[in-house]
């Protein structure tokens, strides 16, 4: 009797254990599932409209023949005008952490304050630089945009910099020393080359993070019906356009926004693939 | 090394025999230099880092400075108030607040399940070959643009809820008394759920990520101990990884509904703006994020601005708070990972 109740409760086990099994399985295929549904969807919608003319030409008015030129240009210089002043400050902050302040209490709240910059809705950011950039000036701008980029940059290279400098082996630093190299040369000279090529990935993932950023984009630099050099005026970018194009009632709108919309996942992914595909080698120098 | 032979040097260096003096004044002015980079380059680093801190103050001080107007017209009242008419300048935050609420809870009932199970596999249960691979792809979705998801959403996500989902739940759960209102109404598309939905598969490759690495923090000695009394996997996950790494789980969870409560293009695109409070998740709503992203440039006024700038703030202290638990979480249980 008492080992037909003990099978009974081995079987109940193992059938408890089948069921997590499938749960787990049927989870993992369901998140793959996701990303080959939307970048499937997303071939299948913008590739047909991929051609030439989506590069040469400029966002057409609805119901004519366009590409996006104007906004690629947009989103590259607003992404380089990001990365230019965020990749900086981050840097410099990330090596505080790490090399002068690694345990006292200025790092500790920076790293707090860091990463909950990190996931603050972008939406708050562009709300600020609205309101410390626009309003002031009393019109959008490009400038406003890359600033607004900026400060989404800088909490992802401050958090990579500092984490791939506090990988840098001690025995570096004091060799360093050793034949009297000052501190800010160590660090410029010798960690910065060792942890090279994490931080070169933190600054492709932080590209990686603005080039699809929209939200704020959207009353910052606003957006431009055609070509313009002017950082002092609207310049248009990528996914503020395919924000406007997507919820036009045009069809030749919405076939843009799907092109724009594949283009910028190909970048993210490409970059994100390269950054993850630095990381191995830079652990091993 | 040895005093003997250091003692000549340092005789030397003192009286400044065999040095010329030209030289020696050369070498104490590189050095002066040197030290002086020194301090620059640490007060710099110093101001960069201060400058992170100044970031978020001046974040907190430019939202509150532009909400001003609108709190001092329409006081607490703002938060409770359902009303929202820019023609009469009338503003109250209470739909886009329930609207970001509901959504989130939505996204994690759906996203916390099926994230921990994908990291019980991916620890537990699938080959080593296939982990990376895996993992890579799971957290390339975290990769995609959130405007991806809303054009995805709009597009073919909707038409296909509107088509199969939506007409099933109103059909099953719909007529179920007590529960039914939540499915009641048309088969709109987009709305509340749609938006649940789409958040729940932007926020899923968080929990994922972070809930694998912390299973993969669990000491193997305490695995090793469990399977060696006969466990199966799903108990070793069950009684043995998940009581350890609760707290990690905890901070995962924080982290990604900090991400689903702010996050705007994806819910702009399928939450149908419409300021209301339905008792059914099908209907459409709004959330603070999506008010600001379709209103701000329009918006006229100095008060309906600052009604929108008071609506970011809200959202930002909400998700401060969210964020600050789940670092919080996440540090407890580095720390005992040490």
């Amino acid at each position: 009797m008492p080992d037909k109740i003990l099978a009974s409760r081995y079987s109940g086990r193992r059938r408890n254990n089948a069921i997590a099994t499938v749960l787990a399985l049927g989870a993992t295929a369901l998140g793959l599932g996701w990303l080959v549904l939307i970048l499937g969807a997303l071939l299948w919608k913008g590739f047909s409209g991929l051609s030439v003319a989506v590069f040469t030409e400029m966002t057409p008015p609805p119901g004519s023949a366009g590409g996006l030129l104007n906004p690629i240009f947009g989103s590259l210089v607003l992404t380089t005008l990001a990365v230019l002043i965020g990749t900086p400050i981050g840097i410099l902050a990330g090596t505080y952490m790490a090399e002068y302040g690694r345990y006292d209490r200025l790092s500790s709240v920076v790293r707090f304050i860091n990463d909950i910059l990190l996931s603050a809705p972008s939406i708050v950011v562009g709300l600020f630089i609205y309101e410390i950039m626009v309003a002031p000036m009393g019109h959008f701008s490009g400038w406003a945009g890359g600033v607004a980029l900026a400060v989404l940059v800088i909490p992802v290279v401050v958090r990579t910099t500092e984490d791939m400098l506090t990988l840098v082996p001690n025995s570096l630093r004091e060799a360093a020393t050793s034949i009297g190299l000052p501190r800010s040369l160590t660090i410029t000279r010798i960690c910065y080359r060792a942890a090279r090529a994490g931080m070169v990935t933190g600054v492709l993932l932080a590209v990686a993070r603005i080039s699809g950023e929209t939200a704020p984009l959207l009353f910052t630099s606003l957006n431009n019906q055609f070509w313009s050099t002017n950082l002092n005026a609207p310049v248009a970018s990528l996914p503020v356009v395919i924000f406007q194009f997507a919820l036009s009632p045009y069809k030749d709108w919405q076939a843009l926004a799907w092109t724009g919309a594949l283009i910028i996942t190909l970048a993210v992914l490409a970059l994100s693939i390269s950054a993850r595909a630095l990381i191995p080698s830079g652990r091993q120098s | 090394m040895q005093p003997a032979r250091r003692q000549p040097v340092v005789d030397m260096a003192l009286s400044g025999q065999g040095v010329v003096p030209a030289e020696a004044l050369a070498r104490t002015k590189a050095l002066d230099r040197l030290r002086l980079g020194d301090i620059i380059f640490r007060q710099l680093t110093r101001a960069a880092a201060i400058g992170v801190l100044l970031l978020l103050s001046g974040v907190i001080v430019s939202l509150i400075s532009g909400s001003l107007p609108a709190l001092r017209t329409f006081g607490f009242g703002f938060l409770v108030s359902e009303r929202w008419n820019p023609v009469t300048d009338n503003f109250g935050a209470l739909p886009a607040i329930y609207g970001t609420i509901v959504t989130s809870l939505i996204a994690m009932l759906i996203a916390v399940p099926v994230g921990v199970m994908i990291a019980f596999f991916l620890t537990e249960l699938c080959p080593q070959w296939l982990r990376r691979p895996i993992g890579i792809a799971i957290e390339l979705l975290a990769g995609i643009p959130s405007i991806i998801y809303g054009i995805w959403g709009l597009f073919i996500f909707a038409p296909f809820l509107q088509a199969t989902l939506q007409p099933f739940l109103i059909n099953t759960l719909g007529n179920v008394p007590g529960i039914g209102a939540l499915f009641a109404g048309p088969p709109y598309g987009i709305g509340i759920l749609t938006s649940g939905l789409i958040l729940a598969i932007m926020v899923l490759p968080f929990v994922t990520s972070i809930t694998r690495d912390v299973f993969e923090a669990v000491p193997s000695v305490l695995k090793e101990a469990a399977y060696g009394l006969g466990c199966t996997r799903w108990e070793v996950v069950r009684n043995v990884v998940l009581p350890y790494a609760r707290v990690g789980v905890i901070g995962a969870v924080m982290l990604s509904l900090g991400r689903a409560l702010g996050e705007t293009m994806a819910v702009t695109f399928v939450i149908g703006n419409a300021h209301r409070i339905s008792a059914s998740i099908l209907a459409p709503g709004t959330t603070i994020s999506a008010t600001i992203a379709n209103e701000f440039t329009e918006a006229v006024g100095d008060l309906y601005t600052s009604a929108l700038i008071s609506l970011g703030l809200i959202l930002f202290v909400i998700t401060f708070i969210v964020l600050a638990i789940a670092r919080y979480m996440l540090m407890r249980i580095e720390r005992r990972i040490g």
